[in-house]
């Protein structure tokens, strides 16, 4: 953060947490103050002229606030409602000054950058999706966990090799995955390891997302989910809507509206009182939400449901046909079409 | 000064105004829908999705258009802009969506409203809803509250444009409410044992668009079309007493601040003016009040383009 604040010339850095993680404040506090003592923070850092205050903070506890406009706000201490951009936070952001906001795992990059050199950094990875990340994976498999990988890894290594996830547990098959965190499109089994044009797919951002929305997904923040056959999409796309529902900050209307009617039709359809019209409903009201909200949250939320109807309508469907099934037993896995639509 | 082209009429507005307020300046049809912006309140807008449009094309310098629909109310006017309103499917599309959003919760209690006949919504879905719904489960409900001796608090039919939260911050001298919770379950509400009581308060029925603030010493004395709305004014030390006051026969039922032909306020008035006044003798009437033929506060008594009430 020093060594990034220094190449902008800032004077001021937050580092912003969420609520929930309030024990991390106290590291962090301490940190900042070992680094202070040993003249990395304050006036004239090291006899350089620069000058850089750091100070944490932790918000209320909200997902919404890891947008950057509603993290600003929520630093300024008013509720994380995001703002409406133009303009945005690099002309006018904190305390009305343009502001630079950065994940954590962008500024961790910065060091073997600064350390090694950008080429040499640049040699990481694979095409455009160049240096490392870390994957959260979780889900039905043998080693859950947190991985730095090289960009550019084969997925299907990524899931089996026993180096990483380790393979699906208690020997089942792979149902889905959902390759970057609950606001991603699901991908289907057929889908996981090959794309659509039958490459092998890669961990990385132009890999996943081959296919556009149609037959690929998203790196996004890197939150691996993987399916085995015995779980069921419905109930999964019901509970990541349901998340969404309780995060939407309630200030634009398709968003603070749209999911909670879209979390309440896959309550619906996941027990068994869901009408064939609530599967076409849904996509019609996701559609409403993508792209017409002040923040991408609303996207977020829209993006699983589309995707969830698009791959795993079949399910959908049996869950309308077979009300008593739905509730003791789940579909299994999914026919693969025929012929998968190219992009 | 940039010039923009909405919907193929071309019109040339200052710098740094919005496209909303651009296609204002045109005037017709091609004006999109408000719920949330208001002009005289700063910060205001950008929440409905309403008033969303298509940019065509960015600007002279930059052709393209901009990759999704934008809010005209918040959006800028670049030199060479074309944008497309009700000239756009996709947009009309979504404004469709947007109005079953906000419907979605909104009771529909219209009968029993004190705001039906002069209230944004129920145009709005007019113009732009569907005539039934696709939304099968209960509708979030509220406890009606009265939030300081002259409003009343119906939050069921709020739909949650933070208008009434920006004329407390910017008109009166402390707000006491604002919103509370998030995603659909947030609420309009007073702070922890406040009530909103200071001169300009009764401002926040005017902005509201719905009749989720109503005035309490007006709740079911009558409907609005049949009173006459007169243009008055009175010596007032604390606002501009410029008024309209609501008649019916010799008697005033209530009084309003002058609402423009997009329901918004320019000059606000007082709580005395608003709520103490209502005998006719403390007011100069200057005449009917001119109200647009489509209002049904006319009941069809219009001449010409507008409609005078007698």
């Amino acid at each position: 953060m020093i060594l990034s604040s220094y190449a902008l010339g800032a004077n001021t850095a937050y580092i912003y947490i969420r609520g929930e993680y309030s024990w991390i404040v106290f590291i962090l506090e301490k940190a900042i103050a070992e680094a202070y003592a040993q003249g990395w923070l304050g006036k004239n850092i090291k006899g350089s002229g620069v000058d850089l205050d750091l100070y944490v903070n932790p918000g209320a506890g909200a997902y919404i606030c890891g947008e950057e406009t509603a993290l600003i706000e929520s630093l300024e201490g008013k509720r994380g409602n995001p703002r409406i951009k133009p303009p945005f936070p690099a002309v006018k952001g904190l305390w009305q000054c343009p502001t630079v906001v950065n994940n954590v795992e962008t500024l961790a990059a910065v060091v073997p950058i600064v350390n090694d050199g950008g080429d040499e950094y640049a040699k990481i990875g694979v095409g455009k999706s160049t240096g490392t990340k870390l994957i959260s994976a979780g889900g039905n498999i043998n080693r859950p966990g947190v991985y730095e990988i090289e960009l550019g890894l084969p997925m299907e290594e990524f899931i089996y090799s026993d180096e990483w996830c380790g393979g699906i547990k208690n020997g089942r098959r792979l149902k889905a995955c959902v390759p970057g965190g609950s606001s991603v499109p699901i991908l289907p089994h057929y889908l996981v390891t090959k794309t659509a044009a039958g490459e092998n797919r890669l961990m990385s951002y132009e890999s996943l997302a081959d296919g556009g929305f149609v037959s690929g997904s998203m790196l996004g923040s890197g939150g691996f989910i993987v399916y085995d056959e015995t779980q069921c999409i419905v109930r999964n796309t019901w509970n990541f809507t349901r998340f969404y529902r309780h995060e939407s900050c309630g200030q634009c209307s398709p968003c603070r509206e749209g999911t909670g009617w879209m979390e309440k039709v896959l309550w619906r359809l996941e027990n068994g009182q869901g009408k064939i019209s609530d599967i076409d409903l849904l996509v019609d009201v996701a559609k409403k939400i993508e792209g017409n909200t002040i923040c991408p949250l609303g996207d977020a939320a829209a993006w699983p449901v589309a995707s969830a109807v698009r791959h795993f309508r079949e399910e959908f469907e049996w869950h309308v046909q077979n009300p008593q099934a739905c509730l003791e037993r789940n579909y299994g896995l999914v026919r693969e079409p025929a012929e998968i639509q190219p992009h | 000064m940039p010039k923009v082209k909405i919907d193929g009429f071309e019109v040339e507005v200052p710098e740094g105004t919005t496209i909303l307020n651009a296609a204002r300046q045109i005037g017709g049809d091609i004006v999109p829908p408000a719920m949330c912006y208001y002009s005289t309140l700063k910060g205001s807008g950008g929440k409905c999705r309403t008033c969303l449009v298509k940019v065509t094309k960015g600007s002279e310098r930059d052709p393209r258009p901009m990759p999704k629909l934008v809010a005209s109310c918040q959006t800028p006017v670049m030199d060479g802009m074309e944008v497309a309103n009700i000239s756009s499917a996709e947009v009309l599309n979504a404004r469709r969506g947007v109005v079953e959003f906000l419907l979605l919760n909104h009771p529909l209690d219209c009968p029993i409203c004190d705001q039906a006949g002069e209230c944004h919504l129920q145009d709005l879905s007019f113009e732009h809803g569907l005539a039934n719904t696709r939304y099968e489960f209960e509708r979030r409900t509220f406890e009606k509250i009265d939030i300081g001796p002259y409003i009343k608090l119906h939050m069921t039919r709020c739909i949650l444009c933070y208008r009434c939260v920006y004329t407390a911050q910017q008109l009166t001298p402390e707000r006491v409410h604002g919103v509370i919770g998030r995603g659909d379950h947030a609420e309009i509400s007073t702070f922890i044992e406040k009530a909103i009581d200071n001169d300009f308060s009764g401002n926040v029925i005017d902005v509201c668009p719905v009749g989720a603030l109503t005035d309490r010493t007006f709740r079911f004395k009558s409907r609005v079309w049949f009173l006459n709305p007169m243009d008055a004014h009175r010596d007032c030390e604390k606002c501009s007493g410029k008024a309209v006051v609501w008649m019916y026969g010799g008697e005033i039922f209530r009084v309003t601040a002058r609402k423009d032909q997009y329901g918004e306020v320019r000059d606000f008035i007082c709580n005395t003016c608003r709520f103490e006044q209502k005998s006719p003798g403390n007011w100069t009437i200057e005449g009917p009040r001119q109200i647009d033929r489509h209002s049904v506060i006319g009941q069809n008594h219009y001449d010409g383009d507008t409609l005078t009430v007698a």
